[in-house]
């Protein structure tokens, strides 16, 4: 039995516990057994299992005693390291935060812990967020669960959620939440074969992750189905008056949402997706998509993004702006780590550059310079202006299409070698597919579709209108039902 | 009279205009809710968000925005409909976050002007704008021979930054916005306007040029003067360095300076190796502050008189000179103090005595006037009394000396002290024909002419009833009762 618990859905967990066929200390400790098993696997920064043992059992005594009860009550959980959890060290993967320990809790977690999940710790991300593989976490690569074609577990899980997406895919979790700035949910999500979705910005409170681009920041859930996501999307979302960018309106129950009927939508294929260089069968994946839909009764119409190209370099100016000044604050003075130098300038210096990886000071200067005095308007001003135009395509394209159905990554999961043979720059292509709604601010989400020759997953994103997740549901719900992909990682097969 | 410097190859006018930053009164900071009062313990009104913990995002307080709306009404300036946060990004210890959240491109209050009276007559200075940012914390340098120390209560505290068009000309001027500026925030309860506590704080721009000429040269500011008359001294100063350097031939680089005010001189501040950018841009937490009409008109309905309708109406109506009318609305206590006490008694006299016998006796006794133990409505009966008859204006200061030491009402006094004016004739005829008895070789002289003598009479008078006669009484009945010797 315990084996199978740590293949449950959190749909399928949620009623065994309400049967009582078992409790929430079998579940949590089933997944902790199997995270000690998955060490290797680098999923985790920090494993909490004597709190998560403790959650489980005030969860079973509340249910026993037929205490008032959360929706998710019982279900066992894993955060990605960039939401601050109360006690409990948060870090962002980096050395300069990594012996934070947050006063405090985000929103979104105490949510996610008001309607009763219990927490197994917090699971790897890239550094602060910034990338698309993991490996630029301060606590090592988080290796993908699927190997590559010799077996070996060489791939990147896909970043920056690549912590969540590993765990969920390798069932070391049930879900996790992660958090998309240009793709950080939905990128690794079709790395790992999982599905995650992005909802719209301001549907989420961002109050207490640790900020990388506050106008892009959006927390999301990673799981195992469509339903999955959509339980635990509705204990996310809401108001937050903490958060002045949250949108004050009712969150509606996505579960309502997977009604399996999809006929007479209208589902629009950006044309621009379709460039000469996209990988063959990634472009036969989104094809079996669309065929699939059109099965279902859909209406399929190609619609047209026109300003695609520009949202990779649009993406980058915004975001690497709005992250060096994000990151002004770990600075020394107060609850970072330190490293002295003769002057206050010089503490700066020596506690920044020890503090920050690689990538992180990478964007920092990037995003120095395009904000800078005589680049402003060259990089910054224009960025926003074509930003713009990117909102305005997709506002253009709902007036004709209920949904958009496009790729979620140009390939499948690459290898630690490939990557570190990448220019930077090369690596920001990953993005290419996912940073257009994240600047359009729409919801996206992201779900596994069919296996490539090398056996890898490929995932597709569904994105909606503006607060219309309920769309975004219900497509993907038909879509992940008639893709019927059921494949396991070569890690849980073992 | 208009300010000059006069040099070596003429005259020279200065170009000044003011940044003020006024902290905002309001019980939480402007982005959080920690308490935004002064003088706690070191570290003591501080939230995550103003110490800028991971993860921490900055709500606006509704109650800052709504000051600064009035703080403009007051400047009588534009209230923009629209308006929006930036970050100004440098690095200090005493700047959490890395950037200070304040507002570049679209303040939320426009161009005003404030009207200033001085010796060359009424004037209005241009107010360019007012926005809306936080104020920094506090570094402390002086504790720790090694170490600075860090005060964040401070950090996040809501402040108004004002800025003048360059319109000023004279020192004079410059002293005389600032009080004026100064009147209209502590009117609309805005701002207290303490300079000395900081929660006032004054930047000043200074140029100079020949007279005559209309361009804009090289321009020094002169940062945190804390006070009007340090304002209007480190203008004088500055102006004639720059003055003195332009007629050696010299230029010199905009630069920011500090007055001292014990060597009476400006100084360089220790200039940075890197000029800095702030890299203002948008800031991506907070969303635009949009008002509608409703709101705007909703405060000004509700706007109390500000300081210049009120000198208006003190001049027009109860007939004040301009000069007493303008020190009585400088602040809202004495305002407060001589409405209170005019009411109902002739507001002219009253005027006469705050601004004499009570501001020469707060004065020596280091007491504001909210804590003068001669109460309005007392001193306006002190007034009362001397109009009615019931006490001379001599007595009256008498009573009001009574006053300051026991705080009483004046008729109290004056009946307990006896001190009422005598005005039955009878009585004052018979004092009278006494002096006259006593003094017959007086009363022959006046016969004979020498009418200056009356006066002598007047004063045994007033001697020997105490003062209590009625002088005017007094002279009526020594005539009469010299016509009849």
């Amino acid at each position: 039995m315990t084996t199978n618990l740590t293949d449950l859905h959190i749909s399928e967990a949620i009623s065994l516990l309400e049967k009582k066929e078992i409790s929430s200390v079998e579940l949590t400790k089933a997944h902790l057994e199997e995270m000690e098993k998955a060490r290797v696997l680098n999923a985790y920064i920090t494993e909490t299992p004597e709190l998560a043992l403790e959650q489980a059992q005030e969860s079973d005594k509340k249910r026993i005693n037929g205490e008032k009860i959360g929706r998710l009550e019982g279900i066992p959980i894993a955060n990605k390291d960039l939401y601050c959890t109360k006690g409990v060290k948060t870090t962002a993967a980096s050395k300069i935060l990594s012996n934070f320990l947050p006063p405090y809790e985000s929103t979104v977690t105490q949510k996610l812990k008001d309607a009763g999940t219990i927490m197994l710790g917090k699971v790897n991300t890239d550094q602060f967020a910034m990338g698309g593989s993991t490996m630029t976490s301060y606590f090592g690569v988080t290796k993908n669960p699927w190997a590559d074609e010799n077996g070996e577990y060489n791939l990147v899980p896909g970043g920056s959620s690549g912590g969540s997406a590993a765990a969920v895919s390798a069932g070391l979790c049930m879900g996790a939440t992660g958090s998309d700035t240009g793709g950080s949910i939905r990128q690794p999500a079709s790395f790992c074969g999982i599905t995650g979705i992005k909802p719209t910005y301001g549907r989420c409170s961002r109050y207490g992750i640790v900020a990388f681009a506050s106008s892009l920041d959006q927390a999301g859930p990673m799981a195992r189905s469509v339903e999955d996501c959509a339980l635990l999307l509705r204990e996310m979302a809401g108001h937050d008056e903490k958060d002045s960018t949250v949108v004050n309106t009712p969150v509606p129950d996505y579960t309502l949402a997977l009604t399996g009927d999809i006929k007479g939508k209208k589902i629009g294929i950006p044309k621009e997706y379709r460039s000469k260089d996209l990988n063959p069968e990634i472009a036969q994946a989104w094809d079996k998509g669309i065929e699939l839909l059109k099965n279902a009764g859909a209406e399929i119409v190609e619609i047209s993004l026109p300003h695609t190209k520009y949202a990779l370099p649009v993406y980058y100016i915004i975001a690497c702006a709005e992250a060096s000044s994000n990151l002004a604050r770990y600075d020394g003075v107060r609850y970072t780590t330190r490293v002295e130098g003769n002057s206050l300038d010089e503490m700066y210096e020596n506690t920044r550059t020890d503090g920050f990886g690689p990538e992180v000071i990478r964007r920092i200067l990037l995003g120095t310079f395009v904000l800078s005095a005589g680049f402003y308007d060259a990089y910054y001003t224009r960025a926003q202006r074509v930003r713009r135009l990117i909102y305005n395509d997709f506002i253009s394209a709902f007036e004709k299409v209920d949904a958009i159905l496009a790729p979620a990554a140009p390939t499948t999961a690459l290898s630690y070698e490939a990557m570190q043979n990448m220019s930077p720059v090369d690596t920001y292509l990953g993005d290419v597919f996912t940073t257009p709604a994240s600047l359009a601010g729409v919801p996206s989400l992201a779900l596994p579709i069919t296996i490539a020759q090398n056996g890898l997953p490929i995932g597709l994103q569904v994105i909606g209108k503006h607060f219309d997740e309920n769309t975004v549901f219900q497509v993907s719900g038909v879509l992940e039902s008639l893709a019927g992909f059921d494949k396991k990682p070569h890690h849980v097969k073992g | 009279m208009t300010y000059t410097i006069k040099g070596k190859t003429g005259e020279w006018e200065i170009v000044v205009g003011l940044e003020v930053h006024c902290q905002i009164i309001s019980n939480s900071k402007v982005f959080s809710g920690a308490s935004a009062k002064f003088g706690a313990n070191p570290n003591a009104n501080v939230s995550f968000v103003d110490a800028a913990f991971p993860g921490m995002l900055p709500v606006v307080n509704e109650k800052c925005i709504e000051q600064c709306v009035k703080t403009g009404m007051g400047l009588n300036a534009v209230i923009n409909k629209y308006s929006r946060f930036d970050r100004k990004n440098y690095f200090y210890a005493d700047l959490p976050q890395g950037y200070q959240i304040s507002q570049l491109y679209y303040p939320i209050v426009g161009e005003g002007y404030i009207e200033v009276t001085t010796d060359d007559g009424t004037k209005k200075i241009g107010v360019e704008r007012l926005h809306l940012e936080q104020d920094a914390a506090k570094s402390i340098h002086d504790m720790n021979p090694s170490k600075s120390y860090i005060d964040l209560n401070r950090s996040g505290v809501g402040l108004m930054e004002i800025v003048s068009k360059p319109d000023i000309r004279t020192p004079q001027e410059a002293g005389e916005y600032l009080r004026q500026l100064r009147a209209i925030v502590r009117a609309l309860e805005t701002c207290d306007g303490n300079m000395d506590e900081g929660s006032m704080r004054c930047d000043v721009n200074i140029s100079v040029r020949p007279v005559g000429s209309t361009e804009l040269r090289q321009r020094v500011e002169v940062k945190n003067v804390n006070s009007v008359r340090f304002v209007m001294q480190a203008i004088e100063i500055e102006a004639q360095r720059q003055v003195d350097l332009y007629e050696d031939g010299k230029t010199f680089s905009q630069e920011t300076r500090l007055f001292d005010s014990v060597n009476m001189e400006t100084r360089s501040m220790r200039s940075k190796e890197n000029a800095n950018d702030y890299r203002y841009f948008p800031d991506p937490d907070l969303l635009p502050v949009i008002l509608t009409d409703e709101y705007i008109e909703n405060i000004r309905q509700n706007l109390p008189e500000l300081p210049e309708a009120k000198k208006k109406r003190y001049i027009e109506v109860l007939g004040l000179p301009a000069y007493d009318a303008g020190i009585l609305v400088s602040d809202k206590e004495t305002s407060l103090y001589f409405e209170t006490a005019s009411e109902n008694q002739d507001a002219k006299k009253v005027a006469n005595w705050i601004m004499g016998d009570l501001f020469a006796y707060l004065n020596k006794s280091g007491l504001t006037i909210s804590e003068s133990p001669v109460s309005a409505k007392n001193l306006g009966a002190l007034v009362g009394l001397i109009n009615d008859g019931t006490i001379s204006g001599k007595i009256a200061k008498e009573v009001f000396e009574i006053m300051t030491e026991t705080g009483k009402d004046p008729s109290v006094i004056v009946e307990e002290k006896g001190l009422k004016q005598v005005s039955d004739t009878g009585a004052i005829e018979a004092l009278i024909s006494d002096i006259l008895n006593a003094n017959q070789d007086k009363v022959a002289e006046i016969k004979a002419g020498k009418d200056k003598l009356k006066g002598w009479f007047v004063g045994q008078i007033m001697k020997a009833s105490q003062g209590k006669v009625n002088p005017a009484l007094a002279n009526q009945l020594l005539d009469k009762k010299l016509s009849e010797q």
